[in-house]
């Protein structure tokens, strides 16, 4: 027998009305990357807290080494050995790189002994980063080596590494994944959190598959067939967009030259886009997160204003008017972040449903609103999108992600929109629900209506594109038909292994 | 260890229950104040909350409460909206003072003249546009500059306060007077005084101003765009951008309606119970109206049993100060812990809260 | 008028004196709001503390003492905002302003039987020759100790800030809550501590003005200084230095204009009263517009409730 690293056995955790994780077992071995594969919401997040020390298990134990582990705090798992590689929450943007390294160290020496490790260690693994810099000022795969950087100088026995490729470019992937392989030759473990498969199955020693907070299976990914491993996670077959070809129509939307500063200090503002969207087309959008997918939705729903030639639709200037007078010439969108800007989180859902519906549903009359109309439009949202809520008058933040999500993109669907614009539709939602989702986008285009789909998942962008583009930097590329792209090809629009070239200048 | 853990949605039961319940956890922690204060508590409290209104004396009192109730309530209608989107004008003392400035004046100005007609209304419109403007800058300091409005309205009080004590002493003052400082009396001036308008009720044109704000806000609230926007950008300042909503339009608005709002309630003070223009004419209503607008929940209704609610506090707390020789300060420091323990409770209505074992997190 | 009445050392000896409070109040809601906590009670904490500390005084017959108590008082008052908006999640702006009327309250409450007594005088320090220095001596070397301990205090705290682990961790918790608990790092703890050393700073000014500057207790008498200070972190962009700057000149102004008054200008005394509040809207109006200098240095966190979900 392999002797372990750390076991987990029987691990359960609930919230009150979820099982989080329920007798949940397994191993990883010295030097093992060993994979925890789910969907969203399959409980990973949870048990890697429980690891880390952020939650306590509610039964189970774990043991380290043979020895009894019970990290009360974060503090006790870095002691223990135990590094995270967070997906959101643990940087801080106004504080410099060797802060937050600081920050998530044990005893940090002084600043500037810390600053000549960090340029070190950052070496050694090829990772260059400057430590004087503001987080801020980083790029999506900077700042996830300011965090890798953090976990190596504590000479971890475990890294958990929670989702890290959503940030990076294919190529930036390459990078890190040499990282990860040098690490574990040095005989560091890897807890490696994903749902890309392909990724795994180059990556990963072992893997352990959850679903609905239950360890379904276990399989060596590299013996196993993604679709083997897709099919344990997901638990059934999964309907697949289709569509037909068709010639394109006329241009619906038509960017020319749009530049915009980003209102957010540590935002990226766009610069020069151009851009044709034609009747009865979807076109993707990919791009690393923070390269200026935020501030192009804002451009074109109208949040943020341009010069009025900048954004055409139908041959129009619109770039000077707001939301809702687009929405009125039948531009809509759905932005990413469901709850707080696409609906009010405890406002009801019939208010919601007046959120953006109140123009083209005619749910205003001389200033004053009508209710039951309102109510009524949500209710059809909630029918034809399958939206799972006891009713129009709960609110919003009482609804799961993936059924919140339907509400959003189909109150815009329902309005029969000349153009849609939408910003990670699927982004956190279950696979049932982001197929229902997708399908519906691609009825709206079959229907004629113009579709831009901005999304980070490059698998969706293939699967439902007609054309496809990236942003990089606030810079758009040069729109490419998305069939017979390669992962290079689309690696390189994205911008390439781009943060390289910014470590070098600095060093 | 006790856990506190979200609610899906806002409870409706507690969101009604917590100013209850706020009011009766200050009766008890006044009730124990005054027994420090070596005050026989159970006396103290039925001196505040009983005698005014079915003790020997309410045929008094019962009139003054409307007139108390008035002027908060107003005030504290103009601040909810405010509140609700999230614009904070703690600044309604100083328009206040603004508005019954600019309202005598105007009246002052036409003194002797007899034509009523004429003039009252004129003075109501002067009220409301002093309360305006001088609420417009905070509002404009705000939208052109990004300068936090909390501070400039509150400052602004200080500012009206000095301007205040120059009228009184300057280009209002009496000629009459023999050099002391205040203007002419109004409610001697029958074309600008605003009286009572039905005798003993306490009812005068402050107090219909402020039933008519409590309707118009309710239906704002509940039935126009408008109030939806209000609603929508305290909720979600982002997601109302989304919607439409053009921010710095609603903060002019917002601030313009709470500033002449409170302007208003300053013009029929002065034209009615204050009588003059003086030194020390505003007590304080522009800060209690904040306590009204939380304790009533920023809801149109709540605002006026919370502004019946503190009137009485501030009618019993002057009969407990003269029967047993309660401090006034007594009676603030107890308005002010209704606040507390209403923002304490409030919790309630967000979170559940749950007795669990000790947990990490 | 009669300018010549005005002799510039004393003017500049009194600047001092009168920045003090508002200097030490400042001081302690930057340390707060740098945790990303909004604490708009500064000054029912000043006026609490200026009764505090001028009952105690009084009592003990002992200035030190005094103090002492002035800054227990604050530290205790904001502790009620502290507990309400770290476990209750209450709203910081209305806590705060809770906090304001609440102690406006108290104090009158606690100040009766106070007002027209002179509370035991505070000497100054005895610097030696420092003082007979012609000029300086008279502007910078005899003041009480309160003067020198709120510009240590303005050193510490940019050491602090700067140099210390417990520094670094409170920028952290203002920054960014969600991150610092996901590092394990007691966001609530922090916060809790930072209130409570504002609510003593804010403690300590309150007494200066009553048992220094004015000296003596009458209610109300903090007059705005609260507001002010907070004014005055606006305008420093959150950091210590500026923050000394900003106190010392609406010292500067509030003390010029008193000397105006005695003067004789010709302007109503009213007026001149007014100066200093217009003057600090004036000076946030620069320090806010231009794209925000001073907003990018505003703690990412502050005024936002935490509440720790898993």
């Amino acid at each position: 027998m392999a002797e372990t690293l750390l076991s987990i056995e029987g691990l359960r955790k609930a919230y009150p009305g979820v099982v989080a994780n329920d007798d949940v077992s397994f191993s990883i071995a010295p030097g093992e990357v060993h994979a925890l594969l789910g969907e969203n919401g399959a409980g990973k997040s949870t048990l890697v807290k429980m690891i880390y020390g952020l939650v306590r298990p509610d039964s189970g134990r774990m043991l380290m080494k043979g020895q009894p582990y019970e990290p009360a705090t974060p503090h006790a798992a870095r002691a223990a050995g135990v590094a995270m590689v967070f997906q959101h929450f643990s940087l801080f943007e106004a504080l410099n790189v060797a802060e937050n390294v600081a920050l998530g160290m044990e005893d940090p020496p002084k600043q500037r002994e810390l600053a000549a490790r960090i340029r070190e260690v950052s070496e050694t693994y090829g990772l260059p980063l400057d430590p004087g810099r503001l987080v801020g000022d980083l790029s999506a795969g900077e700042r996830q080596r300011v965090e890798i950087i953090r976990c190596l100088l504590q000479d971890p026995k475990l890294l958990i590494m929670d989702e890290p490729t959503s940030v990076l470019t294919p190529q930036e992937v390459d990078i890190l994944f040499e990282t990860l392989r040098k690490l574990q030759a040095e005989g560091t473990s890897i807890l490696y959190i994903s749902h890309k498969l392909e990724e795994i199955r180059t990556l990963c020693d072992g893997a352990t598959i959850l679903r609905l907070g239950k360890v379904v299976g276990t399989c060596d990914p590299k013996e196993s067939s993604a679709r083997e491993m897709a099919e344990m996670m997901v638990g059934q077959t999964l309907h697949t967009p289709s569509r037909e070809e068709k010639p394109l129509g006329d241009v619906v939307l038509d960017l020319t030259a749009l530049s915009l500063r980003s209102a957010n200090p540590f935002g990226t503002s766009l610069k020069e886009i151009d851009l044709q969207v034609h009747a009865g087309e979807v076109l993707g959008i990919g791009g690393v997160a923070g390269n200026g997918q935020d501030e192009l939705l804002a451009a074109l729903s109208g949040e943020a204003l341009s010069p009025a030639e900048a954004v055409k639709l139908n041959g129009q200037p619109v770039g000077q008017l707001g939301p809702n007078a687009r929405r009125r010439l039948g531009l809509l969108a759905a932005p990413e972040e469901r709850l707080g800007h696409a609906a009010a989180p405890d406002m009801s859902l019939t208010e919601n449903a007046l959120l953006t519906g109140a123009i083209r549903e005619e749910l205003v009359s001389n200033g004053f609103l009508k209710w039951p109309a309102a109510k009524s439009f949500a209710e059809k949202i909630i029918e034809r999108f399958d939206v799972r809520t006891p009713g129009p008058a709960n609110a919003a933040r009482s609804l799961s992600g993936g059924n919140l999500q339907k509400f959003v993109v189909g109150r815009e669907i329902l309005q029969r929109p000349i153009c849609l614009v939408v910003n990670q539709p699927t982004w956190g939602v279950d696979a049932s629900a982001a197929a229902a989702i997708r399908q519906a986008l691609l009825d709206l285009a079959a229907e004629g209506a113009a579709l831009v789909v901005i999304s980070q998942d490059l698998d969706e962008l293939m699967e439902i594109s007609d054309r496809f583009a990236a942003l990089n930097e606030g810079r758009l590329s040069p729109t490419r038909p998305a069939k017979g792209l390669t992962v290079d090809e689309i690696g390189l629009m994205m911008g390439g292994a781009h943060d390289m070239e910014v470590a070098h200048v600095d060093a | 260890m006790i856990r506190l853990e979200k609610r899906p949605q806002p409870s409706r039961a507690w969101s009604y229950a917590t100013p209850v319940l706020a009011v009766v956890i200050t009766m008890i922690a006044g009730g124990i104040l005054f027994a420090f204060l070596g005050k026989d508590p159970f006396l103290a409290i039925k001196t505040i909350f009983y005698d005014p209104l079915l003790g020997e004396f309410a045929w008094y009192y019962r009139g003054q409460l409307l007139v108390k109730a008035g002027p908060l309530i107003l005030i504290a209608i103009g601040l909810s909206l405010g509140f609700r989107a999230g614009i904070w004008n703690i600044g309604a003392e100083g328009q206040y003072i603004m508005g019954a400035i600019f309202g005598a004046a105007v009246g002052l100005a036409f003194y002797p003249m007899e034509a009523r007609w004429l003039i009252f209304p004129l003075m109501v419109i002067a009220g409301a546009l002093g309360g305006f403007l001088w609420a417009m800058i905070p509002a404009i300091l705000k939208t052109r500059f990004n300068t936090n409005e909390i501070l400039v309205s509150l400052l602004l009080v200080y500012v009206a306060e000095q301007f205040l004590a120059s009228m009184a002493l300057g280009a209002l003052r009496n000629p009459e007077g023999s050099g002391f400082p205040g203007s002419r009396n109004l409610q001697q001036y029958p074309a600008a005084a605003n009286t009572e308008l039905i005798a003993g009720t306490g009812m005068h044109w402050g107090v219909v101003a402020a039933f008519i704000a409590v309707i118009a806000a309710y239906v704002l609230l509940k039935r126009h765009m408008l109030g939806y926007q209000i609603r929508l950008t305290g909720e979600s300042p982002r997601a109302a951008r989304f919607a439409g909503v053009r921010p710095n339009l609603l903060i002019i608005f917002c601030m313009g309606i709470s500033g002449a709002l409170a302007g208003l309630a300053g013009l029929f003070e002065v034209a009615g119970p204050a009588g003059q223009i003086s030194i020390d004419f505003n007590s304080g209503y522009g800060f209690t109206a904040i306590i009204v607008a939380f304790l009533g929940r920023l809801h149109p209704v709540g605002i006026l049993l919370a502004g019946l609610l503190l009137a009485l506090t501030y009618i019993g707390g002057e009969a407990a100060q003269a029967n047993l020789g309660l401090p006034a300060a007594a009676i603030q420091a107890f308005q002010g812990m209704l606040l507390f323990f209403l923002l304490a409770v409030d919790v309630l209505t967000n979170y559940r809260i749950r007795l669990r074992r000790t947990e990490a997190a | 008028m009669d300018l010549s009445a005005i002799n510039p050392a004393v003017l500049l000896a009194s600047l001092m004196v009168a920045s003090t409070p508002i200097l030490l109040a400042a001081i302690g809601e930057l340390i707060v709001e740098k945790s990303g906590v909004l604490n708009l009670g500064v000054e029912g904490m000043m006026i609490t503390g200026a009764i505090c500390g001028f009952a105690i005084a009084v009592q003990t017959g002992s200035p030190a003492l005094g103090f002492v108590g002035a800054a227990a008082g604050g530290a205790l008052l904001s502790m009620t905002f502290g507990v309400l908006t770290q476990f209750f999640l209450s709203n910081q702006v209305a806590t705060g302003l809770a906090l304001t009327l609440f102690g406006l309250g108290l104090s009158a409450l606690l100040g009766q039987g106070y007002v027209g007594i002179k509370p035991p005088p505070v000497g100054d320090i005895n610097l030696g020759p420092l003082a007979d220095l012609p000029f300086i001596g008279r502007v910078l070397f005899q003041h009480d100790a309160m003067v020198y301990f709120s510009l240590l205090l303005v050193a510490a705290v940019w050491a602090f800030l700067k140099y210390t682990r417990a520094g670094l961790i409170l920028r952290a918790v203002g920054e960014s809550h969600d991150a610092a608990h996901a590092l394990g790092y007691k966001v609530v703890w922090v916060r809790l501590m930072a209130i409570a050393f504002g609510g003593a700073c804010a403690g300590l000014g309150g007494a200066y003005l009553s048992l220094v500057r004015v000296p003596q207790w009458t209610e109300g008498m903090t007059a705005g200084a609260g507001w002010i200070a907070l004014a005055i972190v606006v305008f420093g962009s959150w950091k210590p230095w500026r923050v000394l700057i900003g106190a010392y000149l609406f010292g500067g102004v509030t003390v010029l204009q008193l000397n105006l008054q005695a003067a004789g200008l010709a302007v109503p005394v009213e007026y001149l009263s007014m100066s200093p509040y217009l003057i600090t809207i004036l000076v946030l109006v620069i320090m806010s517009s231009g794209r925000g200098r001073a907003a990018l240095n505003a703690p990412a966190s502050l005024g936002r409730s935490f509440h720790a979900s898993s």
